[in-house]
């Protein structure tokens, strides 16, 4: 039985419920936290760093969505440092990969693009990579393109926990990274891909798209998927 | 009070970011008021002066001309804003950059051409390896993403900086 705790997040006095996140606990208290990897429904992975917070006592930052709350935790959500270390996040992953927002297909829907708004980002002051990535439209109705791809790995984990298929998984280390289907296969040749279309709507990004779709046409709508995934209890 | 010396350039663009800029309306009356355009698409005039507050930056670093003429406005200009996404990121101009540039010329002049099958060499200038954003090469003192970025944000920066104030704009303007 989930027992209700009380923590202090950015002085204010929350009652939250033991085994929560700190994140969902925050959000639940009406703050706002950054996030692109942490959707709701799955698994908490702690992969894009955005949600980092100060916890009182603890000598380093820590991402709310992978840390649970604990009985009397003091937390600091909003200070200069941490809004340096996330404008860092946001540009290093322009950085990584080509994002062309205006040419894009998620342009104007885009939760990393709206986050750099949101977070004062008018501009990146890393060089920008360039590097040459892969675009598969091998897939009869979608799309991915990997100039796009934050590696949040929210398809791989929606496709894992809630399709239970596992087509998505992500090779090699560091700035090599990748997503692959499957053992490395063209999205049109996968033997698992149910052409459910729930990696599609959880990405954040213009990285995976329907099929058919122009400049700024596509929408996503991640919050049924979250739904479905909360009534099956596949994770709070 | 002497006006202020306001100049504008394009670079690897494709002049939308200019159009924004007219598109400010009544606003460009006070900025005539204030300030005298003195170089750009906008004006007649065939060099850069010698010494302008503000300049106006369209569009990527994309070429040997493009670098060196940066250099020269910047060394120029006290006050350097890179207006759109070409200047601030290179955008567009820099789905190229992946591609080598003399692969890229020959898949447009060579394979991509009925007649006259090579690159051209006269007065064009060299391409730089990757189109590159404007501070990637000299100092940038603002940045107004956009694609074109919304006339009110223009408005909003060439009146704040014509009072001598920096303009904040964060959250008031985005890629793309
Ligand atoms: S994925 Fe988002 S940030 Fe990247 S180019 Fe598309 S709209 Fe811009
Ligand atoms: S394709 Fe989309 S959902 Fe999958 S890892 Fe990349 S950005 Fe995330
Ligand atoms: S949302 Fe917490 S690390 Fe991505």
């Amino acid at each position: 039985m989930p027992s209700k705790i009380s923590i202090r997040i950015d002085g204010e006095l929350i009652n939250a419920q033991s085994g929560a996140s700190l994140l969902d606990a925050a959000l639940a208290a009406g703050k706002f936290i950054p996030s692109l990897c942490h959707m709701k429904g799955l698994s908490s992975v702690g992969a894009c760093r955005l949600c980092v917070v100060e916890v009182a006592g603890v000598g380093r930052l820590l991402p709310a969505c992978t840390t649970p709350v604990q009985d009397g935790m003091n937390v600091t959500t909003q200070n200069d440092k941490l809004r340096r270390y996330r404008r860092t996040i946001l540009e290093l992953l322009f950085a990584e990969r080509n994002h062309v927002c205006a040419v894009c297909v998620s342009n104007n829907h885009c939760e990393l693009q709206a986050l750099a708004t949101r977070l004062g980002v008018t501009s990146v002051r890393f060089p920008y990579t360039f590097p040459r990535v892969a675009v598969d439209l091998s897939h009869r109705k979608f799309a991915q393109d990997q100039n796009r791809c934050i590696l949040c790995t929210r398809c791989v984990r929606v496709c894992a926990e809630v399709e239970g298929a596992h087509v998505w998984n992500v090779v090699s280390r560091g700035v090599g990274s990748r997503l692959v289907c499957e053992l490395n296969r063209n999205w049109g040749d996968s033997r698992n891909c149910t052409s459910c279309g729930k990696c599609v709507q959880s990405c954040p990004t213009g990285a995976l798209a329907e099929k058919g779709f122009a400049v700024e046409e596509m929408t996503k709508r991640p919050e049924p998927i979250s739904r479905l995934a909360n009534l099956r209890g596949v994770h709070s | 009070m002497s006006k202020a010396k306001v100049a504008t350039v394009w670079l690897d663009g494709c002049s939308g970011c200019h159009m924004s800029l007219l598109d400010i309306d009544e606003v460009l009356i006070d900025v005539v008021q204030k300030a005298d355009i003195v170089y750009g698409p906008l004006v007649d005039a065939q060099e850069f002066p010698e010494m302008v507050d503000v300049t106006l930056v369209e569009g990527a670093v994309s070429s040997q001309d493009d670098l060196r003429l940066i250099q020269k406005i910047r060394s120029r200009s006290k006050l350097l804003v890179s207006l759109g996404d070409c200047a601030v990121t290179s955008n567009v101009p820099s789905m190229r950059n992946n591609i080598p540039t003399k692969v890229l010329l020959e898949r447009a002049y060579v394979q991509g051409a009925d007649v006259n099958h090579r690159p051209p060499t006269d007065g064009v200038p060299t391409l730089l390896r990757h189109a590159v954003p404007v501070h990637e090469v000299v100092k940038v003192d603002i940045h107004v993403p956009g694609c074109p970025p919304k006339a009110d944000a223009i408005a909003f920066v060439v009146t704040e900086l014509l009072s001598g104030r920096k303009p904040e704009l964060a959250g008031k303007v985005k890629f793309g």
